[in-house]
């Protein structure tokens, strides 16, 4: 297999801007987040020991919370935003 | 079948680290590229309006008393306030850049209603030690938006303030309506449960 093509690419197009790192970094970090939470404090996860439990308590598990709101940034922010900020720099060039 | 007041406010917590991850993601792009799209420029003053909105149930059915329900009453008020303004600025409706000083305005009725409707001392339980530190650091943190008034566009002062909110959710998130801090656990705070 040739990798001729590869090697033809600009290094600015294999370069990844960083802000759209720093963009696409935001959600998976908050995720990241939360599960470290639930893995160092598992009793604030009612869901590993539902039998019992309210509405209200298998509703908000803060740790699940905070995975949740970084799956909703990754997304439905930071999803379209990685592509508008990349047709943005390739009108600016 | 009312959830806790400490539930409360981890559902407040999460939008306010949505809110701080929206407002972080805006600096690092940009106003030019975040404006890309009409619904993102509504996105996070929608989010602050929304959740003034919200207060007012919480006020109604989650205030034990008049000092309760005047503190989540003024952060309806100025919550929905700033998230307005700054909806109606970057609508175009509304143009003087003196309307972003109802952010700082926010910051330092919040913080002062914090302190003020927390009668118990710093250690006497977890939630009393984080409404003495979230009203310190609303009424610190007041500086950034006041800020923000006169520099608008710069990238670190507009990441401050949406690492703030970030902070802000942290302690949030801590808070239980019955546990130590610290070790501290006054025997008047009653009986810790789950």
């Amino acid at each position: 297999m040739s990798t001729s093509h590869v090697r033809q690419l600009p290094a600015t197009r294999v370069r990844r801007d960083r802000r759209a790192q720093a963009i696409s970094l935001l959600g998976p970090l908050t995720v990241a987040a939360g599960l470290i939470w639930a893995i160092a404090q598992p009793y604030r996860l009612t869901i590993l020991h539902p039998h019992g439990q309210g509405f209200w308590w298998l509703v908000t598990e803060p740790p699940l919370l905070v995975v949740a709101a970084g799956l909703v940034f990754a997304f439905v922010v930071a999803r379209p935003l990685l592509v508008d900020l990349e047709e943005h720099r390739e009108t600016a060039r | 079948m009312k959830p806790h007041a400490e539930m409360v406010h981890w559902m407040f917590a999460t939008g306010l680290l949505l809110l701080g991850l929206t407002l972080l993601a805006e600096a690092v792009v940009g106003q030019e590229v975040w404006r890309k799209r009409r619904w993102r420029t509504y996105l996070w003053p929608g989010l602050a309006f929304g959740m003034g909105v919200l207060m007012w149930p919480v006020m109604a059915f989650f205030t034990n008393s008049a000092i309760h329900m005047y503190a989540h009453g003024s952060w309806a008020e100025v919550l929905m306030l700033a998230g307005g303004a700054e909806l109606g600025l970057v609508h175009g409706r509304l143009t003087s850049r003196w309307w972003r000083l109802t952010m700082p305005i926010a910051f330092v009725v919040t913080g002062t209603a914090f302190l003020v409707h927390e009668q118990n001392t710093w250690y006497f339980a977890r939630s009393a030690f984080l409404h003495h530190l979230l009203g310190w650091t609303f009424l610190g943190a007041a500086v950034i938006p006041l800020a923000l008034v006169f520099r608008p566009r710069a990238m670190g002062v507009q990441s401050a303030f949406a690492l703030t909110f970030v902070v802000l959710a942290a302690m949030l998130y801590c808070d239980r309506d019955v546990a130590p801090v610290f070790g501290h656990l006054s025997p008047l705070a009653g009986i810790p449960h789950r």
